[in-house]
């Protein structure tokens, strides 16, 4: 079974993202960028399911040449390849081509994704590539088994779980908790340094959705800070009462 | 909020990608399962044993060590890199990887015989077997030539009479290497556990290093067989290479200490309101603060030059003294300054900072003593040893 695991190249949680003046654009300054969160979820259970059914890895960006540090992260956690497509300013349609049009190259049995990239946050990967490959899809995973080429996928749902059933080939998106991520071991690491990293043409297509403008969202409130005596105690009742109407 | 390191002077640069993955992965492994359950661990005096396989799984112990003995094939600059890292969750996790890797799976394999290696090495480098190293004795510590167990010859091996002190892993470990005397040379032992007249009692009541193990060890006509001796082991000069190398890691964790201390700091510093302002913004508080990132930083050269100069093959052992020295005196002197700032809260297990001040107390004394130190850069410095007898 060939397994594509999709992963993304996302600013740091921690960093401070700003708008360009004019609204055209981001101001990432120093971010510090990471592997998207979720798609450490998605390399592990690519992993499990590779320990239990045999087959290969694949892990695969699209983005910039430095994306090629999450590459070398899933290497040393256990891929057995490591591909980027190397374009950038896409919208989530052109990456969904992208890894689509590579799924397709590569026959993967099953494509492994984030529920979401924690940059634009646009949620549509799992169900676009689906759509492309004229495969199912199902998102926010929590539980994947595999018989043959019957799946059984979970998902989490307000006060319980859903549980639905699908065959290979197939497109997942996957949520926390349902694996837990191994740590690269140290050696693999280095190791990660000489194996090499195919490069592979993007595909051009146009773009469905393109950009206006950014935009910060307006402090509808001006928070108030009071002291500690028995007035402005007092006082927090009255604005909880009042003005926040929440007592 | 996650820890991102002190980099004042963009020091990453300094570092390959792969290094800089190797400190970041051992990072978030000290961040998610080290620093949550250490502080019980502290204050109830235990190591916490759960985390020995996952540091094994890790690839921590025997870094450096070829990987044809299943172990790391890792340079030095990971090394003291995942040294600092575990560090900063605390000395006695450092201090039981340090003892591991430089003072058991190294002379094993500096010292030891090729079937020595085969047998150890993989086993220690996956914590199937914990090590444990024995130089100091209750009346020998600064001057280890002085020691008093002794290993006699009989038929088929030896036998070890003498004990040792201050033993971290001690009760712990499946095999000590042990240093005694045969007929006036000081040579290297492998005890096992179990073995005959062999004991390990816990010593107990310590005010540091509380997450960490530390022993005595009693041979009472302990029969060593012939293939536990070291082969290639003769004199002082073999357990003081161990202790070069375990230094060197030292130098790197005591960093990691500071780092915590010094972010700790701030935060405590950027939100803590005193006089209707955070304590950040009166100067006093302000110059403690630019004093440790500015100790920091120095620390940090020391270590990256030092792992350079270890790699290239051309580090002295007086380096590393000097880098031992300087960085734990200076660790130490940040995590006081940290309880300082944090006031009365500095005290309790609520911020890292008094275990971390507590520990140093110990990374000062053990592996050469800050005077120690001071004494081997005074002998190389003027030609004339001060301490000798």
């Amino acid at each position: 079974m060939t397994i594509l695991a999709c992963i993304s190249y996302v600013p740091d949680t921690a960093a401070k993202i700003g708008v360009t003046a004019d609204g055209s654009g981001l101001e990432l300054g120093g971010a510090k960028y990471i592997l998207n969160p979720y798609d450490e979820f998605a390399i592990e259970e690519a992993l499990l399911q590779r320990e239990r059914h045999g087959g290969r890895v694949v892990a695969l960006t699209v983005g910039s040449d430095a994306a090629k540090e999450i590459l070398r992260t899933a290497l040393a956690m256990g891929a057995d390849s490591a591909v980027i497509i190397p374009a950038t300013g896409l919208d989530s349609f052109g990456v969904a081509a992208n890894i689509a049009a590579y799924a397709k190259a590569i026959d993967a049995s099953l494509v492994l994704l984030g529920r979401q990239s924690i940059d634009h946050d646009s949620f549509q990967m799992a169900s676009t590539v689906g759509a492309l490959l004229g495969v199912p899809s199902i998102s926010v995973v929590s539980k994947l088994e595999i018989e043959s080429d019957r799946v059984r996928a979970e998902r989490d749902i307000e006060g319980g779980k859903e549980v639905l059933e699908a065959t290979l080939p197939l497109v997942v998106s996957v949520q926390k908790g349902i694996n837990n991520p191994r740590y690269p071991k140290l050696p693999e690491i280095m190791k990660a340094k000489s194996k090499p990293i195919e490069s592979v043409e993007p595909v051009a297509v146009s773009p469905r959705a393109a950009m206006v403008r950014y935009q910060v969202p307006q402090l509808k409130r001006a928070n108030k800070i009071l002291g500690d005596s028995d007035a402005d105690i007092a006082e927090f009742v009255r604005l909880l009462h009042e003005e926040a109407k929440v007592i | 909020m996650a820890f991102n390191g002190v980099d004042y002077y963009q020091l990453d640069e300094l570092l390959s990608p792969e290094e800089r993955m190797v400190r970041d992965t051992v990072r978030e492994f000290v961040e998610n399962e080290v620093i949550p359950i250490i502080e019980e661990a502290y204050q109830q005096a235990y190591f916490p044993m759960e985390l020995v396989p996952k540091m094994a799984e890790l690839g921590l112990f025997g870094m450096t060590l070829p990987q044809e003995y299943g172990c790391g094939g890792m340079n030095n600059m990971c090394y003291g890199l995942a040294m600092q890292e575990l560090e900063r969750g605390d000395s006695g996790v450092r201090s039981f990887a340090s003892v591991q890797s430089s003072l058991v799976m190294y002379p094993i394999y500096a010292y030891g015989s090729e079937e020595q290696r085969r047998r150890w090495l993989p086993r220690l480098a996956n914590a199937e077997v914990i090590g444990c190293f024995g130089l100091t004795e209750p009346d020998y510590g600064s001057n280890p030539a002085g020691m008093i167990t002794t290993a006699t010859k009989i038929d088929g091996g030896f036998l070890l009479n003498g004990a040792k002190m201050w033993i971290t892993n001690g009760s712990i470990a499946d095999v000590a290497v042990v240093w005694a005397k045969l007929d006036g040379e000081i040579r290297g032992f492998l005890v096992e556990k179990g073995m005959k007249g062999f004991s390990a009692p816990e010593m107990k009541n310590k005010h540091s290093l509380r997450a960490s193990v530390t022993s005595e060890l009693i041979f009472q006509d302990v029969e060593i067989p012939e293939e536990n001796l070291l082969p290639n082991a003769r004199g002082l000069k073999a357990p003081l290479s161990c202790l070069t190398q375990a230094r060197y890691g030292i130098a790197w964790g005591a960093i990691g200490a500071a780092m915590a201390c010094y972010d700790a700091s701030v935060k405590y510093a950027t939100t803590r309101i005193q006089f209707g302002k955070p304590i950040g913004a009166f100067q006093l508080v302000q110059e403690k603060l630019a004093t440790m990132l500015t100790e920091i930083t120095k620390g940090q050269l020391l270590c990256w030059r030092l792992a350079k100069l270890k790699d290239a093959g051309t580090l002295r052992p007086q380096q590393v003294s000097l880098a031992k020295r300087n960085n734990v005196a200076i660790a130490l002197e940040i995590a006081r300054l940290a309880r300082d700032i944090h006031g009365a809260n500095g005290i309790t297990s609520e911020y890292p900072v008094m275990r971390h001040m507590l520990n140093l107390e110990s990374v000062k004394t053990y592996e050469g003593t800050h005077d120690i130190h001071t004494l081997i850069l005074g002998a190389d410095i003027t030609g004339i040893q001060a301490f000798s007898s």
